[in-house]
């Protein structure tokens, strides 16, 4: 028996995620400072957690409707309207998923044939390309750029097309790079995507933590909502990652489609955790507001310690990752994240986990103590004067 | 408002260094603004949060709701005031509802609390009366819940 040629094709040939690899070294090291950690640092707020517990203590341990309780689509449809713009009918536009990544999945399964291609921008949230592939897709990468702060590039999307495209895939603000769309160019790409026919699956996750200027959502310009799958969740800004609950807004023909689906494969998201999404949405928005504060003075500082010791670093404008360049330090991506762990207990995330654009760039979360990210950016300076002084006396010998 | 203050707040470190650091400013204008917050009484004094339960010290807190007459000219100040001045005083509140003060008393022994509510403070002029409640168990202490959460020993160390 050969146990691989039990496995398929498409799924053998999947690479695994870099930050896999990463995660099993860190896990070695308990003592290590990590800054590679892609979830808030705080605990969910307690009117949240309470008012998931008080669901269990009724007795709500049931399926919901497949597309998520009415209550929760309601409020969705209240806060999508309010905070992004668009008006979303709660019983046609609206599904509750398992998370964004269970809306990713499933929204790429319903629109792909084999062979169709997605755009994405690349350095990106390490699911994008084999959620692709698993759909029998081809994924496109176009990269942003550190010379622009990793923001939106229309004109590289324009660039990157060729015959087949079909869906535009986005995530502003960027995990990892903390990159952002504004208008102008959210404009030139909803131009873009209308003469092109796409789909545009928008991943907007990290939209309420968002430091300068408004987020603008790319399904609330003119014409644009009908062809938009806005994808959100809790996991981010309402400090809600174990609770996996997201969900997608769109037309009704996608959401009927991405239905087909999930019915079979999810069934529901849990109970416990639409209770608490519904909570969080309705009462959350001080807590929201309160770690978004906290993050973007903690941003303010990771940055200006980056900048201070050499490694070059963008301001993000969005979600909580900083995202340096080591290559002054004459070390690639990977080798300085295993030296930096090695000798000096830090953790940071090569930026090629998140795609081949990532290169010579780490990705540092700052969602993480002042006491932790004084200590770790201080070792890390420790570290890149090491690197510099082996330079030097190599260029002396 | 001191952008030193909510830096203090969350990170519960006067270091002045520590505090310039984070903040990219000099060592000597932190020093500077901490001393203004000091002069200007906006930072009145420095303690550390204990947790009741893991000190050594016995000690009897009692929260005690007070009624007092107003007076024509200094309304509640000058009682509010005077009650404040006992050492065995830790916190007094103006309050809205069915007492004037709520005051928080502590001291080495119960009988010793008991003593200083029926000797010192009761029988103050202006006093109408006292209801003393003694603290059992603290759960909760400035902010700070007496018990462990969020740390999750499974919460993997890198994520995507």
């Amino acid at each position: 028996m050969n146990p691989e040629s039990y496995v398929a094709d498409h799924v053998r040939g999947l690479p695994r995620s870099g930050i896999r690899d990463f995660f099993a070294i860190v896990s070695e090291m308990p003592q290590a400072i990590s800054l590679g950690i892609g979830e808030p640092d705080f605990v969910t707020p307690w009117k949240i957690r309470e008012a998931s517990i008080f669901a269990l203590e009724k007795g709500k341990t049931s399926y919901t409707d497949n597309r998520g309780l009415l209550s929760l689509r309601k409020e969705i449809s209240r806060y999508v309207s309010s905070f992004f713009g668009p008006e979303y009918d709660p019983s046609s536009e609206i599904l509750v998923t398992v998370g964004v990544s269970e809306a990713i999945d499933v929204a790429l399964r319903s629109i792909l044939n084999p062979g169709d291609k997605v755009l994405y921008h690349e350095p990106c949230y390490v699911s994008y390309a084999p959620s692709v592939t698993l759909a029998f897709g081809e994924a496109i990468p176009v990269a942003t750029s550190p010379d622009n702060s990793f923001a939106l590039d229309p004109d590289a999307f324009e660039k990157a097309w060729e015959p087949g495209c079909k869906v535009l895939m986005l995530n502003f603000p960027t995990n990892p790079t903390g990159g952002t769309a504004d208008l102008e160019k959210l404009q030139r790409l909803a131009k873009f995507a209308v003469e092109k026919d796409l789909i545009v699956i928008s991943d907007e996750i990290y939209a309420e933590l968002t430091y300068e200027g408004e987020h603008v959502s790319l399904a609330s310009l003119p014409g644009m909502q009908e062809r938009t799958l806005l994808l959100h969740g809790f996991s981010k800004a309402f400090a809600m990652t174990g609770f996996r609950v997201g969900f997608a807004c769109g037309p009704d023909w996608l959401i009927d489609a991405m239905m087909k689906i999930h019915q079979y494969c999810m069934m529901c998201a849990p109970i416990l955790s639409q209770e608490a999404a519904i909570e969080a949405l309705a009462h959350g928005s001080d807590a929201v507001a309160k770690m978004k504060e906290q993050y973007f003075q903690r941003r303010n500082f990771v940055i200006r310690r980056f900048n201070e010791m050499g490694l070059t670093c963008h301001l993000p404008r969005g979600s909580f990752y900083a995202f340096p360049s080591v290559e002054e330090t004459g070390l690639n991506e990977v080798d300085f994240c295993h030296r930096l762990l090695r000798e000096k207990e830090v953790a940071v995330v090569p930026g090629t986990a998140f795609g081949p654009h990532g290169k010579n760039h780490v990705r540092a979360s700052f969602s993480t103590s002042y006491e932790k990210l004084v200590e770790a950016t201080d070792r890390i300076e420790l570290f890149v004067e090491i690197l510099a002084s082996e330079n030097q006396n190599r260029e002396v010998g | 408002m001191s952008s030193l203050i909510p830096l203090l707040l969350e990170t519960a470190d006067p270091r002045p260094e520590r505090l310039a650091k984070i903040l990219g400013k000099d060592k000597a204008e932190v020093e500077r603004e901490l001393e203004e917050l000091r002069q200007d009484k906006t930072i009145l004094g420095w303690m550390p949060i204990l947790n009741p339960e893991k000190t050594d010290a016995e000690n009897v807190r009692a929260v005690i709701e007070v009624k007092i007459s107003p007076e024509r000219e200094g309304g509640f100040d000058r009682m509010a005031l005077r009650i404040s001045k006992f050492e065995e005083v830790e916190s007094c509140y103006l309050m809205s509802g069915g007492y004037d003060l709520l005051v928080f008393v502590s001291g080495k022994t119960l009988k010793s609390v008991a003593l200083f509510i029926s000797e010192r403070l009761a029988t103050i002029e202006g006093v109408l009366s006292t209801a003393t409640h003694f603290l059992l168990r603290p759960y909760k202490e400035q902010s700070h819940l007496l018990v462990q959460e969020g740390t999750i020993e499974e919460k993997p160390p890198v994520s995507a």
